[in-house]
């Protein structure tokens, strides 16, 4: 790990080696809360890229403002088609704000645009408070510079100074830089130690490299060059501390190259100052230093906070069932989507053609719209939630339990209406697991249907959890959100074939409680029992869920603990 | 885009390029879903492939591409009624598009500036004769969803909206890609995609090596790196067309029929779209390797991409589809 000065310096040389030609770069993921540090950041990069301002992109952006369209007013105005000019059909370098809170939809088109190669390159500031929130992978990967300015304090966030003379001569030089064809090797090798896979990475690691020997003033590529894109590129990506004897020892021969561009007259020893290893190894040590030590600590909060929230940090996805109802029309702009209800405007323009006749010069055909006569269509939408009770109806306290959720299923019923929750109830015995609920809203269904349940026998914990995974996998596909609440007070002892192997059924339930994250469906367990009762947190914590010890569960208490541990819609 | 990076120069990725060239031969096995990790150019390869396919001939300001003049819909009012060669067209369809303009809406410019009732074609009609690509698939808007579902079984977009009602051909081949990792597709559209594959990022060093040695030639000088590739893209053209041309005559014998009946059977693959799929793929295949008949080799070549993507999924089950069917394959094609 290096200073905060060291780190500060070698973003200064970042923001430089992006400044000398933005596009092949893709970009720049900026993850910092706002604050001067930040603020000096994108002050450097004006001042580099010599620009007076970056156009801003919100995350709520319509596709109109990103790509242009009809400017329907001023269309209306003037009686033929006038095109307003998209954020994003211009190119240069825009800045994408609050990035934590972009939408995958927003992102695909992102990712098109900088696909496209239009000149676009963008800067995404990234203000994610926890891991496992923030930018969408498939824009974060296509971002050649990653940049984390947390933990820099302000003091070592001096000014950055650019030569604006050297940037345009790195310019020019730029398309005369080559590098050695074993430059390849060496980069693929490091990403394969760091544990990057995407390939997209080391095609940036590639060109920050070129970038970096065009501002050196030179027109080959050196191994200080290599370091440095490894540095900015790659290093910020690792998923894995390098071993220390890299797995391949010796390079062997070159194939020998078709594009005559890619063999330069003879590249001269990239090592420099006597250092014994090769390369690549040098590249690896290089990079291993500049690993934060925590690196691992953090990766396992990131994929433990992803795979709970089983999204890529943008945010739950609402799959809508009720979408489109429409409801009542409103005056409104067109753009962002809005559809124009034909009938209710020109039902608002009516009464005013008599007027407008009059007072328009050049007598127009047809009616007289004007854009304060625009009504847009209204749609209301939103996702629901279905909580599924996996209760378990084994062993002696069988009967109060199953009471108790019995008790919180219709006080949430109760609710249902202003909250839109379905809720669904599994019981574990025996030798099974039976759906007795299937999703439902209806308050009279449930009390019909779990008028009296059957109780006592084994504890069949991992068939419970498959027949919810099940459901959830099911009501998802109907556009609703599941959630999970499993309470249990005992361990599994019939395993999923159904006969009592206490080995087996916990091996099973482990099973379906990785199958369940996997799902990416959030869940609570309740312990029901006296004591807190063994295995029951490690299952839990497999499964991703909450783990709740809650010796005398009553209707309220129960209700409670779900609402706070499970995700609202 | 004035160069697409050329399909021939895609290093490794076979099953994907070949799932695609099948589709280009016969656009009736209905579409290629590319699941698999980022920056395995998935969309390099669409791109690559549409720049490689023959061009067809339509009227030149048709809105959905008609071959003849008798073909034109009688809402499109078309200026220009002569027979070009255009390039087969590619329509990306964004995640978020509206619905509007996936199916085509009223013209509202037309509408209000002038008062006439004329129809806009959407996106579908764009895609008529050519290809629609959604990258992202699995998290395309449920509605959008529903409704692609029907076109693409029925052929025909139908419009019934603000006092309109419209109809044209929308027949296309459906290329979706994505993550699974940021989602899943609902099943009833994955059974609509004919073949579908799964892509990986190479872990091979030299392989990797390749790909971005390719990548950088085509970066320096894509003119250049285009047309050092022109000769192997002109010779998979050249097989297309000649196996285009071929299909029709392959010869299909009843022992084939029942290898097939019996692997589906076998599998538990629902409803007989995977029995027809494989068929008309392992045509396809026959057909681009110059065969006369298809052979059981054949059917060993495509029964992964047209079954994988059937079977019901076992959450306990870590090997996945493909391994599934291969096992199978094993057992039942000796």
């Amino acid at each position: 790990m290096t200073t905060a000065q060291e780190r500060w310096a070698s973003f200064n040389l970042a923001i430089a080696l992006f400044a000398i030609d933005p596009a092949p770069l893709g970009g720049i993921w900026l993850r910092a809360r706002v604050g001067p540090v930040r603020d000096r950041i994108i002050q450097a990069l004006n001042i580099a890229l010599d620009t007076d301002f970056f156009p801003r992109l919100h995350p709520n952006i319509s596709d109109e403002a990103l790509f242009g369209g009809l400017d329907l007013s001023a269309t209306l105005a003037t009686g033929h088609p006038i095109q307003t000019e998209g954020l994003l059909s211009k190119g240069g370098t825009v800045i994408l704000t609050m990035a934590e809170r972009a939408k995958s939809a927003l992102l695909a088109r992102l990712a098109g645009a900088l696909d496209a190669e239009t000149g676009l390159s963008i800067i995404a500031l990234d203000e994610a408070a926890e891991e496992g929130e923030g930018l969408g992978h498939s824009l974060s990967d296509r971002l050649g510079l990653h940049l984390q300015l947390d933990a820099i304090p302000q003091s070592a966030a001096q000014e950055m100074e650019f030569d604006s003379t050297a940037l345009a001569e790195a310019r020019a030089r730029l398309t005369h830089v080559r590098h050695a064809p074993e430059d390849y090797r060496d980069l693929c090798l490091v990403a394969k130690a760091l544990g990057v896979t995407s390939l997209r990475a080391v095609q940036h690691a590639l060109r920050l490299a070129r970038h970096s020997a065009a501002l050196m003033g030179s027109d080959q590529v050196e191994q200080a060059d290599l370091q440095l894109a490894v540095e900015l590129a790659l290093v910020p990506r690792a998923t894995q501390i390098p071993e220390t004897a890299p797995p391949e020892q010796a390079r062997p021969p070159q194939p020998q190259e078709t594009e005559a561009q890619e063999n330069p007259s003879d590249p001269e020893d990239p090592q420099t100052e006597g250092e014994d290893l090769p390369p690549f190894e040098a590249l690896i040590e290089a990079a291993k230093a500049m690993l934060p030590p925590d690196l691992l600590a953090r990766l396992a909060a990131q994929r433990a906070a992803r795979q709970s929230k089983g999204s890529s940090g943008t945010g739950n996805r609402k799959k809508g069932n009720h979408r489109g109802r429409p409801v009542a029309s409103r005056s409104g702009e067109l753009g962002g989507g809005a559809r124009i209800d034909l009938i209710a405007t020109l039902r608002s323009a009516a009464p005013w053609q008599g007027l407008r006749a009059q007072t328009t010069a050049p007598k127009p055909r047809g009616m007289h719209i004007r854009k304060v006569d625009i009504r847009v269509k209204q749609f209301e939408q939103s996702s629901d939630r279905v909580i599924i009770f996996v209760v378990d109806a084994s062993g002696s306290s069988a009967m109060s339990r199953m009471a108790e959720a019995k008790g919180a299923i219709e006080l949430m019923l109760g609710e249902a209406y202003a909250r839109r929750d379905h809720v669904a109830l599994v019981a574990f015995r025996g030798a099974g697991a039976d759906i007795l609920l299937n999703p439902t809203r209806s308050l009279v269904q449930t009390k019909r249907r779990l008028q009296d349940l059957p109780g006592g026998g084994g504890t069949p914990l991992a068939a419970g959890l498959k027949s919810a995974l099940d459901l959830a996998v099911l009501t998802s596909g109907k556009g609703m959100t599941p959630s999970l609440a499993v309470l249990t007070d005992g361990r599994a002892n019939v395993s999923l074939d159904g006969s009592a192997n206490r080995a087996q059924a916990g091996e099973d339930a482990q099973n379906m409680a990785k199958a369940l994250r996997g799902r990416g469906v959030p869940a609570i367990v309740i312990d029901t029992g006296q004591r807190p009762t063994r295995g029951l947190d490690d299952l839990a914590k497999v499964m991703g869920a909450a783990y709740v010890p809650l010796p005398r569960a009553d209707a309220k208490s129960l209700n409670a603990a779900v609402e706070a541990a499970l995700p609202s819609a | 885009m004035s160069h697409a990076f050329p399909f021939s120069a895609i290093v490794g990725q076979d099953a994907m390029k070949q799932a695609m060239l099948l589709t280009a031969i016969d656009a009736g096995i209905g579409g290629v879903l590319v699941f698999g990790d980022r920056g395995t150019g998935k969309s390099t390869a669409v791109r690559g492939l549409v720049a490689l396919l023959p061009p067809i001939t339509a009227i030149k300001g048709c809105p959905v591409n008609s071959a003849a003049e008798a073909d034109i819909p009688d809402w499109a009012n078309v200026a220009d009624r002569n027979v070009v060669e255009k390039p087969t067209p590619v329509v990306d369809l964004p995640l978020g598009a509206t619905e509007d303009r996936v199916v085509g809406a009223l013209d509202i410019e037309k509408a209000l500036a002038k008062g006439e009732k004329a129809f806009e074609a959407g996106l579908l009609a764009r895609a008529n004769r050519g290809y629609l690509y959604i990258d992202e698939v699995n998290l395309l808007e449920d509605h959008l969803v529903d409704l692609l579902l029907d076109v693409a079984q029925s052929g025909e977009n139908l419009v019934e909206r603000e006092g309109l009602s419209i109809r044209h051909p929308a027949r296309f081949v459906l290329v979706g890609s994505g993550n699974p990792e940021e989602g899943e597709l609902r099943p009833q559209l994955l059974d609509r995609f004919g073949l579908s594959v799964e892509v990986k990022s190479p872990k091979d060093i030299d392989t990797r090596i390749e790909v971005i040695k390719r990548r950088d030639a085509f970066d320096q000088d894509r003119a250049k790196f285009v047309k050092s590739w022109a000769k192997s893209d002109e010779a998979i053209r050249k097989s297309i067309i000649a196996a285009r041309k071929r299909l029709s005559k392959i010869r299909t014998n009843d022992a084939i029929l029942k290898d097939c009946a019996a692997l589906c059977l076998e599998l538990g693959s629902d409803g007989l779209r995977g029995e027809l799929t494989l068929l008309r793929a392992a045509r396809a295949q026959a057909a681009f390797e110059g065969a006369s008949e298809i052979t059981r080799a054949h059917l060993r070549a495509v029964a992964p991409m047209a079954l994988s993507h059937r079977l019901r999924r076992d959450p306990l089950d870590e090997a996945g589809s493909t391994t599934r069917v291969m096992r199978t394959v094993e057992a039942v094609l000796p």
